[in-house]
C-alpha cells in the first residue's frame, strides 16, 4: 500500500523556513553552549523552548505533535529517529506529544532537521510558553461533532508560535479544543480551552475556558468568553495572555499558574480585565482572523473522500473481535465509517510506548485503513480515525499481530501512568509499575468488561502529568521517608462533568496499592445499581463505603 | 561595564541614573518611577531629557500622562526569565503611544533581543562582551514572523495574502 | 527556573557526587578528579567536609562544559556493595526498573 497523505494541515514555504531556521537557531545555541559562551543557566531557557529536558538518565526530546495529527509518513519519520538516534522506541504523552528518552545533546539539531523535513518540530513543548495546543481526539470524525476544532488549534499554534510578548510567562501555559458536547479534551483542567459551541442562531463561536488546572492545586476552568466570535478568537486569547503576563506570580513556581490568578482575581474580576485588554486589542485590528482565513486553514482539514454506500454493519469476527469492537470502536459521522482505538495498554506493557517496529506497523495501518492518518490520544492512545466498517476485522487482526489488540478503551487497564521515578527528574515514585501490576491483576477481560468504564490516571509527582486529578481512580505516587506510598483519590473526572478527585486517606505501599484498588473496585461491583458506571457510583455514595474498603486489612 | 546598544550600533548613553535619594544633577536624567512621582514638577520644570526606570511589576500605564514629557522609558530585567517587560515594552509603544527610546536593562538573553525589537524596545544596555554582532545576528535568525507586534513587521500571513 | 535544582545537602554519612555529560546527558559518578560511568566505580565520601570539597571542585569545572548539575547524594554500605540511600539514585545508577534492557544495567554507557 503506497503512502497516503491525508487532509491535514501542509506547511507552505513559510512554515517550512521558519522551522529550518529555529532548527539553525538551536544548532548555534547548541553549539555555544558546547563552546561555553552558554552557562547551564543561560542554556536551560533555551533548550526547553526546543523541548528538551535533562531527565534522570539522559536528555528527554518532547516532539510536537498539533492537535495530536500524525501522518503515516511522519510516523515512519518518528519510527526512524527512534531507531537512529534513540533506543528504537517512543513514549506518546498525556498532551499527545511523543517522548524520546535518550537523544543526545549533540544529536539533537539532526532530529530537529529530520523532523523539520516531515513537518514536524519541537518547538515550545517545553519552557514557560505556549504548549502545545491538544484536540480532541476524534476531531473530524465523531458522530456527535458540531465542528472540527482543529483549524482553530492550527490558528492558534501559529499565532502562538514564538509570540515574542509570550514566551517568558510565568510559567507553562497549555491550550485545549474541542468541538463536541462530549469533552474529550479534558477542557475543564487546562489553562485556556475553547469549545465550539452554537449560538441562538444556529452560528457556531468559541466559549472559552480559563484557570484549569492539575499540580499541586487543581482547578476546574471557569468560562471566561461564553461566546466569543471566530474572527475575535486570536484577540480575545491575546487579552487573556497579556492579563496573566503582567500580573501572573513570579516569586513562586507553585503559585505562577493562570488557575492560581484566576482564583485570586475571582473569574468577575479576570473577565473585566480581559474584556478592557480585549477592547483595546481589537481597536488596532491586527489580530482579527478574517472569514477567508478561517476558511482557508479549513480546507487544510477537509474531510476525506468517504465512499459511499458501504455497508454500515460491523462484519462478524469472533468473540475477541466483537469485545473489542465494544470498546474500541467508536461512531463516526460518515455511514460505514467507524472510530478505531488502539490502546497501547496491553496488560504488562509501559503505558503509551510504542516501538520503531510497532510505529512502522501502524504507519501501514494508517495507509492501508485510515487515508493515512492516525491521532494521539491524551489517554496515551492512538486513534485511527476514518476506517470502515468493513476493514475492522482485518485491522484487529493487524493489531493482534503487534500486541496492540486488547480490548480495553477505557476500561480498567487502559491506565494513564507518567513516566514517573523510572525516567524522570523530577518524580517521586515510580508510576509505571504501579500501572503494570494494576494491569495485570485484572487483565481478565470478561471482567474488565463487567467492571466497565474505570479511568485510572497515576503521577509519580504532585506535578500530575499522569492527570491523577481527573481519574475515577486517581493514584500519586509519593516518598514518605524514602518508601513508594500511593495515595487514592476517587471521583475525578476530565470529561464534560468535570471533577477533582477527592484524597482518600493514607498511601498503600507498593505491593498494597493493587489490592487495595481491587478492594475499592469490588465494593463498586457490591453497590453498584444499573447503569452505573464506578464514577457514578462514587457520587451517589461518596467516599465513606470506598474508604473502608479499602483500609480493610482483611481479603473482601 | 556596559555599554548601550541603539539604532543598531554602540551609542553614547546621554542619560545620568540618579538614586532615589540623590541630588539631581543638570542634564538628562534616568530616575526611578518612586523619583518622578515624587519630584515630577521639578523633573518637568528643568527642560532636560528625563528618563524614567520600571520595575519589572511596574505597569506604564502609571506614566501615561507623562509620556510626551519623557525622553526614554527603562524597562528592567531583573532575571531574564521575568517577561513582564515585553508587555510593558507593547503597551507602551503601541497602545500608550511613546515615540521615545524604550531600553532594555538588567538580566536578559541574547536570544531574547529579538522579541525585545518586536515588541517595541529599541535600545540595550549590555555587558562588555555582547557586540554589535551578535545584535545584528539576534535580529537576524527568524525572518518571518506569525504575529503582529509594536515593529510593525509583516506577519506570515500577510506575506500568504500578498502572493 | 522551573523546579530548585539539589543543592549541597546536609546530608549524614558517606556520599558520592553525580553530573550529566553535557554532550549526550549520560549519568555521571565522581572519582578523584575526573568522571566515571559507573557507582561502583565512583569515590565515596566519607564525611561533609570532603563531600563539599569535592562539590565545590566541580561546580568550578563546570566552565569546562563537560558535564552538567553536579550533586552530592547520600550512599550506604549493605553487605559490602555501596548503594544509594535514595530509590531515585538507584534507579539513576542503573536505568528504568520497567526496562531491564536499557541503561547502565544493561551494559548501556554513553547513554
Amino acid at each position: 500500500m503506497s503512502e497516503v497523505t491525508p487532509n491535514m494541515y501542509r506547511y507552505d514555504e513559510f512554515d517550512a523556513r521558519f522551522v529550518a531556521e529555529r532548527t539553525a537557531q538551536f544548532k548555534t545555541q547548541v553549539e555555544r553552549r558546547l563552546k561555553g559562551e552558554l552557562t547551564e543557566d543561560q542554556f536551560k531557557p533555551l533548550r526547553l523552548m526546543n523541548g528538551l529536558y535533562l531527565q534522570l538518565h539522559a536528555y528527554m526530546l518532547r516532539v510536537a505533535v498539533p492537535y495530536g495529527t500524525i501522518s503515516s509518513r511522519q510516523m515512519r519519520m518518528l519510527a526512524h529517529i527512534a531507531r537512529k538516534y534513540d533506543k528504537g522506541y517512543g513514549h506518546f504523552t498525556t498532551r499527545q506529544n511523543i517522548q524520546y528518552n535518550w537523544p543526545k545533546l549533540v544529536d539533537v539539531p539532526d532530529i530537529l532537521s529530520d523532523l523539520a523535513s516531515v513537518e514536524m518540530h519541537a518547538i515550545q513543548t517545553s519552557g514557560n510558553c505556549i504548549r502545545n495546543v491538544t484536540a480532541d481526539h476524534f476531531a473530524g470524525a465523531a458522530a456527535d461533532e458540531i465542528e472540527d476544532p482543529r483549524p482553530l488549534a492550527e490558528i492558534v499554534r501559529q499565532w502562538s508560535s514564538l509570540h515574542p510578548e509570550f514566551v517568558f510567562l510565568p510559567r507553562k501555559f497549555k491550550i485545549a479544543v474541542s468541538g463536541a458536547p462530549q469533552d474529550r479534551a479534558a477542557l475543564a483542567y487546562h489553562d485556556m480551552a475553547v469549545e465550539i459551541v452554537r449560538n441562538a442562531e444556529g452560528r457556531t463561536g468559541y466559549k472559552v475556558l480559563v484557570g484549569g488546572g492539575m499540580g499541586r492545586t487543581p482547578y476546574i476552568a471557569q468560562v471566561l468568553g461564553d461566546f466569543v466570535e471566530k474572527q475575535d478568537i486570536l484577540a480575545f486569547m491575546e487579552a487573556a495572555m497579556r492579563v496573566y503576563n503582567e500580573q501572573g506570580r513570579r516569586d513562586n513556581i507553585y503559585k505562577a499558574r493562570i488557575k492560581i490568578l484566576t482564583n485570586a482575581l475571582g473569574i468577575k474580576e479576570m473577565r473585566r480585565q480581559v474584556e478592557i485588554e480585549f477592547a483595546e486589542i481589537k481597536k488596532t485590528g491586527g489580530l482579527q482572523v478574517p472569514q477567508e482565513e478561517l476558511d482557508r486553514i479549513t480546507a487544510y482539514f477537509a474531510p476525506p473522500a468517504f465512499e459511499t454506500g458501504l455497508s454500515d454493519e460491523i462484519p462478524e469476527a469472533g468473540k475477541d473481535f466483537a469485545n473489542w469492537v465494544k470498546t474500541n470502536v467508536h461512531a463516526h459521522r460518515q455511514p460505514g465509517y467507524a472510530i478505531a482505538t488502539i490502546t497501547l495498554k496491553t496488560p504488562g506493557q509501559v503505558p503509551g510506548d510504542a516501538t520503531a517496529d510497532q510505529m512502522d506497523v501502524i504507519a501501514e495501518l494508517m495507509d492501508t485503513f485510515s487515508v493515512g492518518e492516525v491521532r494521539v490520544s491524551h489517554e496515551q492512545n492512538l486513534v485511527l480515525p476514518h476506517v470502515r466498517k468493513k476493514d475492522l476485522p482485518a485491522i484487529y487482526a493487524r493489531l493482534k499481530e503487534l500486541d496492540f489488540a486488547c480490548a480495553n478503551a477505557g476500561l480498567i487497564t487502559d491506565i494513564i501512568a507518567c513516566p514517573g521515578l523510572d525516567y524522570c527528574d523530577l518524580a517521586n515514585a515510580r508510576s509505571i509499575p504501579i500501572a503494570q501490576s494494576i494491569a495485570l491483576k485484572f487483565e481478565d477481560l470478561a471482567r474488565q468488561h463487567e467492571i466497565g468504564e474505570l479511568k485510572i490516571k497515576i503521577s509519580g509527582c504532585i506535578n500530575a502529568c499522569g492527570h491523577h486529578h481527573a481519574g475515577h481512580i486517581g493514584i500519586l505516587g509519593v516518598d514518605k521517608k524514602g518508601v513508594e506510598f500511593y495515595q487514592l483519590q476517587l471521583g475525578g473526572s476530565g470529561a464534560e462533568d468535570a471533577s477533582i478527585g477527592e484524597v482518600m486517606g493514607p498511601g498503600f505501599t507498593e505491593h498494597e496499592i493493587a489490592d487495595a484498588v481491587e478492594r475499592v473496585v469490588n465494593l463498586y461491583l457490591k453497590t453498584r445499581q444499573p447503569g452505573e458506571r464506578f464514577l457514578d457510583t462514587y457520587r451517589r455514595v461518596g467516599m465513606a463505603p470506598f474508604k473502608d474498603a479499602a483500609y480493610e486489612k482483611e481479603a473482601a | 561595564m556596559t555599554k548601550l546598544i541603539k539604532s543598531g550600533a554602540y551609542a553614547q548613553d546621554n542619560f545620568v541614573p540618579v538614586a532615589d535619594d540623590a541630588a539631581l544633577p543638570d542634564g538628562a536624567v534616568l530616575v526611578s518611577l518612586a523619583r518622578f512621582q515624587k519630584d515630577r514638577d521639578a523633573l518637568l520644570a528643568r527642560n532636560t531629557p528625563i528618563g524614567v526606570k520600571l520595575a519589572s511589576d511596574q505597569n506604564p500605564q502609571v506614566l501615561a500622562d507623562d509620556l510626551s514629557r519623557l525622553s526614554l522609558v527603562a524597562l528592567e530585567f531583573p532575571k531574564f526569565r521575568d517577561g513582564r517587560a515585553f508587555s510593558w515594552a507593547r503597551i507602551l509603544r503601541t497602545r500608550l503611544g511613546f515615540t521615545g527610546e524604550i531600553r532594555a536593562v538588567g538580566d536578559f538573553l541574547f536570544d531574547q533581543v529579538n522579541y525585545q525589537h518586536r515588541v517595541g524596545f529599541d535600545a540595550w544596555e549590555v555587558s562588555d562582551h555582547f557586540t554589535v554582532e551578535m545584535f545584528h545576528k539576534a535580529l537576524n535568525e527568524m525572518t518571518d514572523v506569525y504575529q503582529p507586534s509594536a515593529d510593525g513587521k509583516k506577519t506570515i500571513r500577510e506575506l500568504r495574502a500578498a502572493k | 527556573m522551573v523546579f530548585p535544582a539539589p543543592m549541597a545537602q546536609q546530608n549524614h554519612g558517606p556520599q558520592m557526587l553525580t553530573a550529566n555529560r553535557l554532550r549526550d546527558g549520560d549519568v555521571l559518578y565522581r572519582k578523584g578528579s575526573t568522571w566515571v560511568l559507573a557507582l561502583a566505580d565512583g569515590e565515596v565520601y566519607p564525611d561533609q567536609a570532603s563531600a563539599d570539597a569535592a562539590l565545590a571542585a566541580a561546580q568550578a569545572e563546570t566552565v569546562r562544559n563537560e558535564f552538567v548539575a553536579p550533586y552530592l547524594f547520600e550512599v550506604r554500605d549493605v553487605n559490602g556493595v555501596i548503594t544509594p540511600a535514595k530509590e531515585r539514585e538507584i534507579i539513576r545508577a542503573a536505568g528504568p526498573t520497567v526496562r531491564a534492557d536499557l541503561g547502565k544495567q544493561a551494559g548501556m554507557v554513553n547513554v
